[in-house]
C-alpha cells in the first residue's frame, strides 16, 4: 500500500514534468496524485471503481484548489496531473486488446466501464469546481482576497 | 492581448484567457469587455474611450502543455494589477515569460520513463515489468519528441506511438524482460494520453464555453481512440508473428 501511494506519487511528478509545471510545485503536485490514488484503493474493493474515481476525483479537486489558495496560482497546476493516475487508461487498454481478439462481449464491458469511469471524473470535476472560492479561502485561513 | 495568446498557446482553460485579459486592460484604464475567446482564436475590442476603438482577432495554434506558462502569466497579471508595471514593461515581461525554456529534452524523456514504470507498478506490475516499461517510456516519449512532434499528424502521431509501445513491450516480454505484458504496455502508453485536453474539456462545458470544450474533448478523444487503435494494430501484427501468446 504504501509503496502504491509512493508510486502513485511518483508517476504524478513524471507527468507534471511532461506538462512543465514549475519545479516548486512537483512535491505538492505529487501528494496530491498519491492522495487521489490512496481513496480509490480505499474504495475500489467497498464500492467498485465507478464510486472510487468519483471519490478520488473529488479528493484530488478539492485538495487541488486548496493548494492553489494556498500557494496563490491556478488548481489547474495540480489538478492536470493529479487527476492522471485516475484516468481509465488500463480499461481503454482492455477494449482495445478484446477488440482485436475477437471478443466482443468483454470488449464492450469494459469499454462501458471505461465510459463510466469518465463520466465518475467529470461529474467530480463539475461539482467541485462550482464550491465558490471563498470556501478555500475559509479553509486555508487565507481570508486576504486572492485576485 | 499578447498574455491571451500565450495563455492559449499554453493550454489555458478560456475563461482563466478571458478573465486576465480583462483584468489587465481594465488596470490601464481601457474599457475592454468585449472580448470572444475559442479554443484557437481570440477576437477582441478595446475602447480608451467612445472615439478610440481597437479591435484585433488573432488566431492561435492549439496544443501544447506549458503549464509553467500559466502560472508565470498568472502571476504577472496579479502583479499588473497592483500596479507594478508600466505597459512597456509589462510588455517585455510577457516576452521574457515567452522565452521562459521548455524543461530539457532529457529531463522530459527521463519523465516519461519514470511516469510508465510507476503507473505499471500501480496496475500490479512487478519490478521487471516496471523496468520494461521504464526503458519503453524512454523510447516513447523519444519518438514523441522527434518525431511525432515535428512530422506527424495527431491522427498518425498517436496510432504510431500506441503502436510503437505495444511491439517494443511484446518485444521485450519476449526477451524475458518482464512478466507481465498486459500492465507494461498500459505504463509505457500512459505518456501518449491527453490528459490536458480531457480534464480542461470537462471544465470548459461546465463553464458553458460549449465550442471551445467540444473541440478540446474531441481532441482527446480522438487521441485515445487513436492509441487504442495503435495498440489494437500491435497486437494483431505481432500475433500474427508468434502463435499462443494471447490466450487470456
Amino acid at each position: 500500500m504504501i509503496l502504491q501511494l509512493i508510486a502513485a506519487a511518483l508517476g504524478t511528478i513524471g507527468f507534471a514534468v511532461l506538462f512543465g509545471v514549475p519545479r516548486k510545485y512537483y512535491l505538492v503536485g505529487g501528494l496530491i496524485g498519491a492522495a487521489g490514488w490512496g481513496i480509490y484503493c480505499i474504495f475500489i474493493d467497498a464500492a467498485g471503481s465507478t464510486v472510487a474515481t468519483l471519490f478520488a476525483t473529488v479528493v484530488v479537486i478539492f485538495l487541488s484548489r486548496m493548494a492553489s489558495v494556498w500557494k496563490k496560482c491556478p488548481a489547474t497546476i495540480f489538478l492536470i496531473s493529479g487527476i492522471i493516475p485516475l484516468v481509465p487508461g488500463s480499461r481503454i487498454y482492455w477494449t482495445s486488446y478484446y477488440l482485436v481478439m475477437n471478443q466482443l462481449g468483454l470488449a464492450l464491458e469494459t469499454g462501458y466501464e471505461a465510459v463510466k469511469c469518465a463520466v465518475a471524473i467529470v461529474i467530480g470535476i463539475v461539482c467541485v469546481f462550482e464550491l465558490p472560492q471563498g470556501v478555500f479561502l475559509f479553509l486555508t485561513g487565507n481570508r486576504k482576497k486572492r485576485k | 492581448m499578447q498574455a491571451g495568446c500565450l495563455l492559449l498557446e499554453s493550454g489555458a482553460e478560456i475563461f482563466r484567457v478571458e478573465e486576465t485579459m480583462e483584468r489587465i486592460c481594465h488596470h490601464y484604464g481601457i474599457k475592454a469587455d468585449r472580448n470572444f475567446v475559442l479554443t484557437n482564436g481570440i477576437f477582441f475590442t478595446a475602447e480608451y474611450d467612445d472615439v478610440n476603438v481597437f479591435a484585433r482577432v488573432q488566431r492561435v495554434k492549439v496544443g501544447g502543455s506549458r503549464l509553467d506558462r500559466i502560472e508565470a502569466v498568472n502571476q504577472l497579471s496579479r502583479e499588473i494589477e497592483s500596479g507594478m508595471y508600466t505597459p512597456d514593461e509589462a510588455l517585455k515581461e510577457v516576452d521574457r515569460i515567452k522565452r521562459i525554456p521548455a524543461i530539457s529534452p532529457g529531463v522530459q524523456i527521463f519523465a516519461s520513463g519514470v511516469g510508465s514504470a510507476a503507473f505499471t507498478f500501480l496496475l500490479g506490475g512487478s519490478l521487471s515489468d516496471c523496468l520494461a516499461a521504464f526503458f519503453v517510456g524512454l523510447v516513447v516519449y523519444v519518438y514523441v519528441l522527434f518525431i511525432f512532434k515535428r512530422y506527424l499528424s495527431k491522427i498518425v502521431g498517436n496510432i504510431g506511438g500506441g503502436l510503437l509501445a505495444t511491439v517494443l513491450c511484446i518485444f521485450l516480454y519476449f526477451v524475458e524482460v518482464g512478466d507481465h505484458m498486459n500492465f507494461m504496455i498500459i505504463g509505457s502508453v500512459m505518456p501518449l494520453v491527453p490528459g490536458i485536453s480531457f480534464t480542461n474539456g470537462i471544465r470548459e462545458i461546465a463553464e458553458e464555453n460549449y465550442i471551445s470544450g467540444a473541440v478540446r474533448l474531441l481532441d482527446a478523444i480522438l487521441a485515445f481512440l487513436c492509441i487504442a487503435v495503435g495498440v489494437g494494430i500491435g497486437i494483431s501484427i505481432m500475433g500474427s508473428f508468434v502463435e499462443g501468446v494471447f490466450i487470456l
